[in-house]
């Protein structure tokens, strides 16, 4: 996929050492008061597939909320290609972090596949020409061609997440945070999905429990656990430390067996 | 999402004598105090200053605190703003006149409407305090023992269950549409207000069939699990007769001022 003008190549950033993503003692509680990120610090160079992993409330959902502008930190900073997130630059930032979110029905609002691809690009305000090349682009990137004029909710769990990932390359995000992506997918659709990810020549981060998708196609894992960055490192190193994992909740990989060996 | 939690949830936990009645005694005491106050008739000042002073009492005892009572009862103003056109419409004493409509007030119509606010300022305090000092599960259960059709309080009950469930998925609805609402140097963001507001008719008719499909894997589970039409619940502990004798005087009170009112 082609970025948008907006942002620079991404080899020419990684080339110039700036993070693609930089977030500083990221601070969030809910209303009810529980806190959900406790000063989360992490830095992405442009390129990198990183996996946040951990168990369910460790924060990584929150997190990827954060990234956005969708929830508000209370502390700290997230900053996109040197942008800092504020609440006025939440719309410019959102052009260049898509977010995907772990249910495609909540993503998918439109009457037809191809108005939904087209939203963002759209609301972006760019000719209709050009929305309509990148909805077809990325329909095609997630090998969805030819479901333009279907019904979003007629399509298979697979089928919708594949859409749900079009919808935000059709925006031209540099940055792609999915959340949960392989959740409740059969193996063949879920091995489609890896592949895609392996493909996609955009910043990465992934929230997910499925650390068969870490060890292919995402080199770098932050493992998390109650708002906190417990981890950090190589992919292959997390997933064999058998201690750690079995401390916040996780197998290692050889206990749950590899399903697409 | 908790946030919807604590915006639909009129309840407030309080340690409170007024939080520890059982709701079976609760609920008919605020009806029949409610039915009390509705009796009074126009004018009778004195009985609506009697029937508001057990009010601050009940704030008091249940330790919400005046400003959180207040607050709420002025959510029924809307409503009750509707009886202002009586002022013009009852004949009577003109007290002035509306500046180029040529609508007169009258004497008779003010004091109609003044009455039916107190009313009704009474009536929905009375309730505030309710709600806000009893579980929505506990109005549900009294409301079963106070012999409501069954089928009322089943629908009453999903309402209560899946508001929060599809409230919470309006919330993430809206949250991966924000998510893809994005601004680029140099062109206009978001198009037109019509365009939007497609968008927002299209997520509202999506949300719609979500929920339809829902309610069909509700029915379903239910069913598996034996549902034939009623629901079946646990057995009540008893009532004990202090919450009773307590709920009782409060009515017995509106009465009474209402039958002196009647009388004199």
């Amino acid at each position: 996929m082609k970025t948008n003008g907006a942002t620079p190549g991404i080899e020419r950033l990684a080339a110039s050492g700036m993070a693609a993503l930089e977030v500083d003692d990221l601070r969030f509680a809910y209303p009810d008061g529980t806190p959900s990120l406790r000063g989360v610090s992490f830095r992405v160079a442009p390129g990198e597939k990183v996996a946040l992993v951990g168990p369910n409330g460790a924060g990584k959902s929150t997190l990827l909320l954060n990234l956005n502008g969708i929830l508000r930190a209370h502390g700290g900073t997230v900053r996109v290609f040197g942008e800092e997130l504020s609440e006025r630059s939440a719309p410019l930032i959102r052009a260049r972090v898509g977010l995907l979110f772990s249910n495609p029905d909540d993503q998918l609002f439109s009457a037809t596949v191809l108005e939904d691809v087209a939203y963002g690009p759209l609301h972006m305000g760019l000719p209709e020409d050009e929305v309509l090349a990148r909805s077809r682009e990325a329909l095609r990137a997630v090998g969805m061609a030819g479901f333009e004029d279907r019904v979003p909710h007629r399509l298979s769990l697979g089928q919708k997440r594949r859409v749900a990932i079009a919808t935000v390359l059709s925006m031209g995000t540099p940055i792609l945070a999915l959340d949960e992506p392989t959740a409740s997918l059969d193996p063949r659709s879920r091995r489609e999905l890896i592949e895609l990810l392996d493909r996609l020549p955009l910043t990465i981060l992934v929230a997910t429990h499925d650390l068969g998708m870490v060890s292919d196609v995402l080199p770098r894992t932050i493992l998390m656990d109650a708002g906190l960055a417990i981890a950090d490192g190589q992919s292959r190193l997390i997933l064999n430390d058998a201690v750690t994992l079995g401390a916040h909740g996780l197998e290692p990989l050889s206990a749950h067996g590899h399903p697409h060996a | 999402m908790s946030a919807l939690a604590g915006f639909l949830d009129r309840y407030q936990e309080r340690e409170s004598l007024l939080h520890r009645l059982d709701a079976r005694a609760k609920l008919p005491a605020a009806l029949g105090f409610i039915v009390a106050v509705t009796f009074t008739r126009e004018g009778e000042w004195l009985t609506l200053a009697l029937l508001f002073a057990p009010i601050p009492l009940l704030v008091a005892l249940s330790r919400l605190g005046a400003a959180l009572v207040l607050r709420r009862s002025l959510l029924a103003l809307p409503f009750v703003a509707t009886a202002i056109p009586l002022v013009f419409t009852r004949p009577g004493d003109p007290v002035f006149e509306l500046p180029l409509t040529g609508w007169t007030a009258s004497a008779e119509g003010i004091r109609a409407v003044a009455t039916i606010m107190a009313r009704a300022w009474i009536a929905v305090l009375t309730a505030v305090i309710l709600v806000a000092t009893t579980p929505a599960v506990e109005l549900l259960r009294a409301l079963r023992s106070l012999r409501v059709p069954a089928l009322l309080i089943s629908t009453i009950s999903f309402a209560y269950r899946y508001l929060y469930v599809v409230g919470d998925e309006a919330q993430r609805m809206i949250r991966a549409r924000d998510s893809r609402s994005a601004t680029i140097p140099g062109a206009r963001a978001g198009r037109s207000v019509a365009w939007r507001a497609g968008v927002a008719g299209r997520m509202v008719g999506s949300l719609f069939v979500r929920s339809l499909e829902r309610s069909e894997r509700v029915y379903a589970a239910m069913q598996a699990r034996g549902y034939h039409g009623e629901l079946r619940f646990l057995h009540n502990p008893p009532l004990p007769r202090t919450d009773l004798a307590l709920g009782a005087a409060l009515v017995a009170y509106g009465a009474l001022v209402q039958a002196a009112a009647y009388l004199r």
